[in-house]
């Protein structure tokens, strides 16, 4: 039995705790918005945020995220309103087939809250296990920017 | 089961029958009153294409019954006022569900919101070769304006009848017609509950460019927030009641062969069934988890045959040259004579690897019977093909598989066939409850299809002045797309040889057109070097085509192309071309030392590809293009030996990521007096002959083979 806490939600399940936490995700929980892309912590498609950290959920047993918060894509929105980064997301149009979105989007999610005002080259280095197939980048960074400058504008309110 | 694979001669021509002739291998009828009940009332247009008038004729003598075979298009009002249109076209990220809608909206003075695009649906949708050859955009718009326009038409009748009106004075706008004195209704209320057919010729008239208003403005992804939500099911994510996951055993190597195979400890587990049926060997579970549990204790004897290795592979392509097989010559003048007249001589071989298309979703289907009746979901960019191989497959009639694709983790010529979806097929047949099967990433590298490797030999000569005086020009194994030169040059002569290949092979994003245009563009600069002329200059002398020319420039003109360079090892190079309706002009700039890796700074790209559908998302594909192609130019190749794929991971295979991406900039040029051409493929193909140019540029160092620098440059030129 494992106990997680995703999105705000309490769910006991019976899985092998050595199961990877996307497949319990995913198959368990329906929460099909974390991608598997590659099974091996390797291209992000699969990331979630697991006490606000960026992790790999492909590689990560569940067992051992037992007890701490899980937000998957489904879990950011806020009272119904678009996390900024999803709202840019759409603003720069910064996906084309989207598969790796979600990914791309905790991921970035995870930067914004440690490094509010991130540069280009701190964006690249710390989103580098995200891939993007369409090689949509300059537009995914585009948007990682423009979601620190209305937070900015935000916190300066 | 009859086993889905393709034989050798099928996929040595994959590419040139599927993107060049792109004949249905099967032609799929609708059975019209089914559909229309399935409808209910409205009005439903149909378009028929031109070349069909027999086969529509042929149709009616057999009572009406059948929808004629070749139809472009239909679209549908309901009595409510919902427009639904239905394409075989698919989304696989190129935006076309965006593009189409745009089309239709401008015809019928909608909304996008007001327009439910049914894409990719084999019981709803005309038969489509495939989305490939960047044809959604030349075909597909056009047929969907049609559709449209008569649409609108239709309505305006109905109305200028039902209020006894002037039809010219009957304004259509956001869904409704209104006659400007107090008569109004919106499109669903003029059918009168009425069930109008209306088949329309293909020369009806559609709006030209210049009058556009919803196609060429910036729509955003008509279902973008279903994407950065997590809510878009893509096959992968797809769940039906009951339902199993399948795994499949694979071959040790490429050419091996089922021996014997030993299923029984796989069957004694509980919930397991097991298939062993010809060369397939699958099994179902309840989680994935299990069936790969189940897949493990499956023991099976291979026979192996030798398979050549990537270090004979160029050797290879060249003394496998399949006989009979080369394409007739583009041939003009004499290359004797051209080379008599040449004051300067030149031959030189290019190459190019195996790359992976490794899409971020690997195949994946759902498959379920229900009454005999068998429907697959799955990621392709040919739902019709799909289709027709598990009619094949399973010896089923036509209309008793359907085949229905969600919007797509991508393709980029990758997904045109998709084993996945008969594998799902036979579990679940044999399961009795639906079955989903998803590829790991390593079965996606290794059993999905490359981009064809190929050797290419050029000879040529050219006069002192920098005039090409012959060009003879041998493909082996790429392919033919893009092989023809757009210089003007009086002796050429020009060929594709096709080869046997040691992997499996098919379509890729602009296809052979990215070899071509590299060994072509990267020789011209050799020439160029060989004539003491600046690279563009050397083009411009030997080229008369205005569209061409007018990309060349406007490239250079945005990079600032003969201005003088930062230092430090810096190297300008420029490349372009022709392919599927558009121009491409790419500029490099690239920091390379002997000995060391490569920086590349900065892609600049002029794209024309006549009238612009969507300007944003045009430059989305046009910059995601080139930043995709800096892996097939710089790192990506699949390496083998003894059938063995060696790099089937992320962390073996390089993709582009962040940290590759340079600069990069595009320039659109607007054609609005040019029917709009597609854009998925050719802004890729100037950027590995830019870049090498640009290396040569920066450090004279030659280089002729894709990929040009997997890990550090020579340590001398």
């Amino acid at each position: 039995m494992v106990e997680l806490h995703v999105n705000g939600k309490t769910h006991r399940l019976d899985v092998d705790p050595e199961r990877p936490l996307l497949s319990v995700l995913r198959d368990e929980l329906d929460l099909t918005g974390s991608k598997y892309g590659c099974g091996e912590g390797q291209c992000g498609a699969c990331t979630v945020l697991v006490d606000g950290t960026a992790v790999r959920s492909c590689i990560l047993p569940a067992g051992s995220a037992k007890g701490k918060k899980i937000t998957t894509i489904e879990g950011l929105e806020l009272n119904g309103h678009l996390h900024p980064l999803q709202e840019a997301f759409l603003e720069m149009q910064a996906m084309q087939c989207a598969f790796c979105t979600s990914g791309m989007i905790m991921s970035g999610a995870a930067l914004l809250a440690k490094n509010p005002n991130p540069s280009e080259a701190e964006i690249a280095r710390q989103m580098e296990g995200n891939i993007c197939r369409c090689c949509v980048y300059p537009r995914i960074v585009s948007a990682i920017r423009l979601a620190a400058r209305k937070g900015r504008e935000v916190s300066q309110r | 089961m009859k086993t889905p694979a393709m034989k050798t001669d099928d996929i040595l021509w994959e590419p040139e029958r599927y993107e060049l002739e792109a004949g249905p291998a099967y032609r799929f009828e609708t059975d019209r009153r089914e559909f229309l009940q399935l409808l209910g009332g409205g009005i439903l247009l149909v378009l028929v294409l031109p070349h069909t008038a027999d086969s529509q004729q042929e149709s009616g003598r057999r009572g009406g019954g059948r929808m004629p075979q070749d139809l472009g298009a239909w679209l549908h009002i309901g009595e409510d006022g919902t427009v639904t249109v239905y394409t075989g076209k698919v989304e696989v990220g190129q935006n076309a569900r965006t593009s189409l809608t745009q089309a239709v909206g401008d015809e019928l003075g909608l909304p996008p919101s007001a327009i439910r695009m049914i894409m990719g649906d084999t019981d709803l949708v005309p038969y489509d070769a495939g989305t490939f050859g960047s044809q959604s955009t030349p075909n597909m718009v056009p047929q969907l304006r049609r559709v449209s326009a008569a649409a609108r038409e239709l309505l305006l009748d109905l109305a200028a009848e039902n209020w006894k009106a002037d039809r010219a004075a009957l304004v259509v706008s956001g869904g409704k017609i209104s006659d400007g004195k107090g008569h109004a209704a919106d499109f669903g209320s003029l059918t009168k509950g009425q069930k109008l057919v209306k088949t329309i010729a293909a020369n009806t008239a559609i709006t030209p460019a210049t009058r556009w208003k919803l196609a060429g403005t910036s729509l955003p992804k008509v279902n973008g927030r279903s994407f950065v939500t997590g809510a878009h099911r893509y096959a992968s994510d797809m769940k039906l009641p009951g339902m199993l996951r399948g795994k499949v055993l694979r071959a040790p190597a490429w050419g091996a062969t089922l021996a014997s195979v030993d299923t029984s400890a796989a069957a004694a587990m509980p919930g397991v069934t097991v298939v062993h049926d010809g060369a397939f060997v699958g099994v179902a579970a309840a989680s994935e988890a299990a069936a790969e549990r189940a897949l493990a204790v499956v023991k099976a004897d291979w026979k192996t045959t030798p398979q050549p290795s990537d270090s004979e592979l160029f050797d290879y392509l060249k003394k496998n040259v399949r006989q009979g097989r080369a394409s007739p010559a583009n041939a003009s003048g004499s290359i004797e004579e051209g080379l008599a007249a040449a004051d300067h001589k030149l031959s030189q071989t290019y190459t190019v690897a195996y790359i992976a298309h490794t899409p971020l979703e690997p195949r994946a289907a759902v498959a379920q019977w229900t009454d005999g009746k068998l429907t697959v979901w799955t990621g392709t960019q040919c739902p019709f093909r799909v289709k027709g191989d598990l009619v094949e497959a399973f010896g089923l009639p036509e209309n008793r598989v359907r085949v229905l694709v969600p919007d797509t983790g991508s393709g980029y010529g990758g997904k045109h066939r998709v084993l996945a979806a008969a594998e799902a097929a036979r579990l679940a047949k044999a399961a009795g409850a639906p079955v989903k099967v998803v590829w790991t990433r390593e079965e996606e590298f290794t059993w999905a299809y490359a981009r064809p490797a190929g050797v290419i030999e050029i000879q040529s000569g050219i006069r002192k002045d920098g005039t090409v005086t012959a060009w003879e020009f041998h493909n082996y194994n790429s392919g033919a797309f893009g092989i023809r030169t757009m210089y003007d040059i009086a002796n050429q002569k020009i060929e594709f040889h096709a080869t046997q290949t040691p992997v499996e092979q098919g379509s890729y994003r602009g296809l052979a057109a990215t070899a071509n245009h590299f060994a072509r563009e990267v020789h011209m600069d050799e020439l160029a070097r060989l004539a003491g002329l600046d690279p563009m200059e050397f083009r411009l002398k030997n080229l008369k085509d205005e569209r061409f020319r007018a990309v060349l420039q406007a490239a250079a003109s945005k990079f600032g192309w003969g201005r003088g360079k930062a230092g430090g090892g810096r190297g300008y190079g420029i490349a372009g071309g022709f392919e599927k309706g558009g121009y491409v002009a790419t500029c490099a700039e690239v920091v390379a030392a002997p000995g060391g890796k490569v920086q590349i700074v900065r892609l600049v790209s002029a794209f024309e590809c006549g009238a612009i559908v969507n300007p944003d998302h045009l430059r989305n594909q046009v910059e995601g293009a080139m930043a995709q192609g800096i892996g097939g130019a710089m790192f990506e190749a699949i390496r083998f030996a003894d059938g063995k794929n060696l790099n089937p991971h992320f962390s073996s295979y390089r993709v582009p990521r962040f940290s590759d991406m340079p600069v990069i900039e595009s320039i659109l040029l607007d054609r609005k007096d040019l029917p709009s051409a597609g854009a998925g493929e050719t802004p890729i193909v100037g950027v590995a002959p830019a870049v090498s140019n640009a290396i040569f540029d920066a450090c004279g160092i030659r280089l002729r083979g894709l990929p040009l620098v997997p890990k550090t440059l020579p340590a001398k030129a």
